[in-house]
């Protein structure tokens, strides 16, 4: 789970990681409210205006802009505010958000600081490793991948013992391996708390990645987290009763979301062919086979979903509904390796679904595994026009000979 | 001929009173398993079926039956003091079915894994578990699929494998072992951990080994496999069109930052010396065409 950067900021406050005075608005009023209350508060007549969404690269997109400070309190409040007003509703596209963008409908109104110096600190789980692992970089402020890929010798990592916790060394290996100490007596120290409680925080919000960039240093030699980004782990939801708070249901594909909310695991993906499938594994192994058969005639897969190990009628027919519903889509599979899954419970929800909204398109299904015969006798006295496939590679062939209506 | 379990293996369910527990211990048995013991904390001296013990602690199990091999169906929240239980109750081999373990009890789990130097091995979490055909079945995967024989199976993916596998039996080959290794970012055996297993084994011939993206295990497995194995393993590697960023279902399944993607991994295996089937229709006809 994903949330938005004064959300994270507002951890990073109650952990003690430190971070510029800023306030979130809802609107432009509010924002023209907040800029004024932050100069009072803070006297700096510097004002910076952040877009909040959750995909990354919002500056370059035109998502944040600075207030340099007008001649007087006045003026720079109203500047702050015909910035929000430009940049509060609009469809904000960066390289994360696709070309579609993502409609700006909070914004963070945060005091401009004197920087002297751009870092990278990230935190993240290192599979390999089996640890945290803590990356650093001198180059903050762009893209982190692209330094990664490009000159990986500017990455410096520390990976930290689970049971020992951060140890001040390491802290003190990323403060000096950054050159930090050219900065001022007290920077290094200032770095390796921020990194303390930057540590405590992942570990006890149950995060997936941390990451601050840029990370920068003060004309007065302090360290502060200009940028803010945190993902949650999912699977510990069942411990974090106030991410339901955090969580922002804008951000979502709306599709996704219904999926999720019955339990079914669906990504949308920009293809013609629904795909119907049990496990994560087989449903991915399905886009793949649809891909292989039909790239060269244009057939693709539109979804992943994964309608799980122990569905009911009720999920597979939500789930075949969520696919009919979908414009783009010109023919469904139906992929099923019955385990604990039972394929009459997967015919039963299909026939269900098909027969209250209409079956338009071509459907082929390959059944296979436990009840599988109980499955295929349901489908067949369905009345429906389904085709069968005996094999994976099969109902792919048939599937896109159904869109291409069987040219080859 | 299997690695780690067969008709001798004596199986503890962790959680057997709840209803995934209960449902797939009773498949278990059907199958041939010996379930020996249940674990419900609060629930010991009851008997499951009529038959199975069920204890409070996991270390009174152990005690009282020899068990040798622990199933975990303990939801979430318990699932990693589950399966600390089961290490520190020295039980040689531990199964975690459950889903949705979180990734920082994980970390520690591995951690304490690691002190055991081998004393304990962990399957999963988040996989179906580990069969040997005929002999032992612990998990959730469907039996009746399966036939002895003499080909290994390890997978990241439940279905996938169950797909591998009828395929094989469709061709009339059968399997040594089946381990599903599950889709989490940190868990316990990794490809190269079972890859060690079956190289060993001199009941297996072969080997199909199914990964998917996300993560550097299916690159690790291929510097293992062009060091050190002696048998034919064909591949497949699931998610070649999946895009970027995007979690497919698995917490592991997701390429972020460039890395992960399928195409490095086949480049590794092939690399390597496997084949790899192109698409997931020819997993057992690949390993067919090596042996």
């Amino acid at each position: 789970m994903k949330i938005h950067e004064y959300q994270a900021k507002q951890l990073f406050a109650k952990y003690g990681v430190p971070i510029p005075q800023g306030y979130p608005a809802f609107s432009v009023d509010e924002a023209e409210h907040v800029a004024k209350r932050l100069i009072d508060e803070t006297k700096s007549p510097v004002v910076v205006v952040k877009a909040q969404i959750h995909a990354g690269g919002r500056g370059k997109g035109g998502g944040v802009k600075v207030v340099k400070g007008g001649a007087s309190v006045a003026e720079t409040v109203k500047a702050a505010r015909e910035l929000a007003q430009k940049i509060f509703g609009m469809q904000l596209v960066t390289h994360q958000t696709g070309p579609q963008g993502q409609k700006v409908r909070r914004l963070y109104i945060e005091q401009g600081l004197p920087i002297k110096k751009e870092l990278y600190l990230g935190a993240v789980i290192d599979r390999d490793k089996r640890r945290i692992a803590f990356m650093a970089s001198t180059e903050g402020g762009v893209e982190i991948e692209k330094v990664a890929a490009e000159t990986p010798e500017k990455i410096l990592t520390v990976h930290v013992d689970p049971v020992v916790g951060l140890s001040g060394y390491q802290a003190r290996e990323l403060a000096f391996g950054l050159g930090l100490n050219a900065f001022s007596k007290q920077t290094v120290a200032h770095f390796a708390k921020l990194m303390g409680s930057l540590y405590e925080l992942f570990v006890k919000e149950d995060c997936s990645l941390c990451e601050i960039n840029p990370l920068v240093v003060l004309e007065s030699g302090e360290v502060v987290a200009l940028d803010a980004k945190i993902n949650f782990d999912d699977n510990a939801d069942f411990r974090h009763v106030a991410w339901h708070d955090l969580f922002d249901r804008d951000e979502e594909d709306p599709v996704e979301m219904e999926a999720k909310e019955v339990g079914l695991n669906y990504v949308s993906l920009d293809g013609n062919v629904g795909c119907l499938v049990n496990g994560a594994g087989l449903a991915m192994a399905t886009m793949d086979i649809i891909k292989h058969a039909g790239e060269k005639h244009g057939v693709a897969p539109a979804n992943f979903l994964d309608v799980g190990g122990g569905a009911n009628q009720e999920q597979v027919t939500k789930a075949f509904k969520m696919i009919l519903r979908s414009p783009k889509v010109k023919a469904i599979f139906v992929n099923i390796f019955g385990g604990i899954m039972k394929c009459d419970v997967i015919a039963a929800g299909v026939v269900a679904a098909a027969k209250e909204l209409g079956l338009k398109v071509p459907l082929v299904v390959r059944l296979e595994g436990t009840n599988v015969e109980l499955g295929r006798k349901i489908l067949n006295e369905s009345g429906l026009a389904i085709q069968a496939a005996t094999t994976m590679a099969d109902g792919a062939q048939k599937i896109v000979a159904s869109v291409t209506g069987g040219a080859k | 001929m299997s690695v780690l379990v067969d008709k001798n293996t004596r199986l503890l369910v962790q959680g057997i009173t709840g209803s995934a527990g209960s449902f797939h211990a009773k498949q278990c048995m059907e199958y041939g398993t010996q379930v020996v013991a249940g674990v419900t904390p609060g629930r010991g001296g009851e008997k499951f079926e009529g038959k199975v013990p069920v204890f409070d602690t996991v270390k009174q199990a152990v005690k009282a039956t020899g068990a040798n091999a622990s199933v975990i169906f303990v939801p979430p929240p318990g699932a990693a003091d589950a399966i600390l239980e089961a290490f520190d109750a020295e039980i040689p081999l531990v199964v975690c079915i459950t889903e949705g373990v979180p990734v920082m009890d994980m970390i520690k789990v591995r951690r304490v894994l690691e002190g055991l130097r081998g004393k304990s091995r962990l399957i999963g979490p988040n996989c179906p578990g580990i069969i040997t055909p005929g002999q032992c079945k612990i998990g959730i995967m469907p039996g009746h699929i399966h036939k002895a024989g003499n080909v290994g199976v390890v997978s990241r993916s439940g279905t996938l494998t169950y797909e591998a596998v009828g395929q094989l039996t469709a061709l009339g080959i059968g399997q040594s072992t089946c381990i599903g290794i599950g889709g989490d970012p940190v868990s316990g055996m990794d490809f190269v951990d079972v890859l060690t297993l079956f190289n060993e084994d001199k009941d297996t011939h072969g080997v199909i080994m199914i990964g998917e993206i996300g993560g550097g295990a299916e690159e690790r497995a291929a510097a293992y496999i062009k060091a050190n194995m002696k048998k034919p393993v064909a591949c497949f590697i699931a998610g070649t069109t999946a895009p970027p960023g995007k979690r497919m279902g698995h917490a592991g399944a997701i390429i972020s930052g460039g890395k992960g993607t399928a195409a490095a991994k086949i480049e590794a295996l092939t690399g390597a010396g496997c084949r790899v089937a192109p698409t997931p229709s020819d997993m057992a006809s690949t390993l067919k065409s090596m042996m």
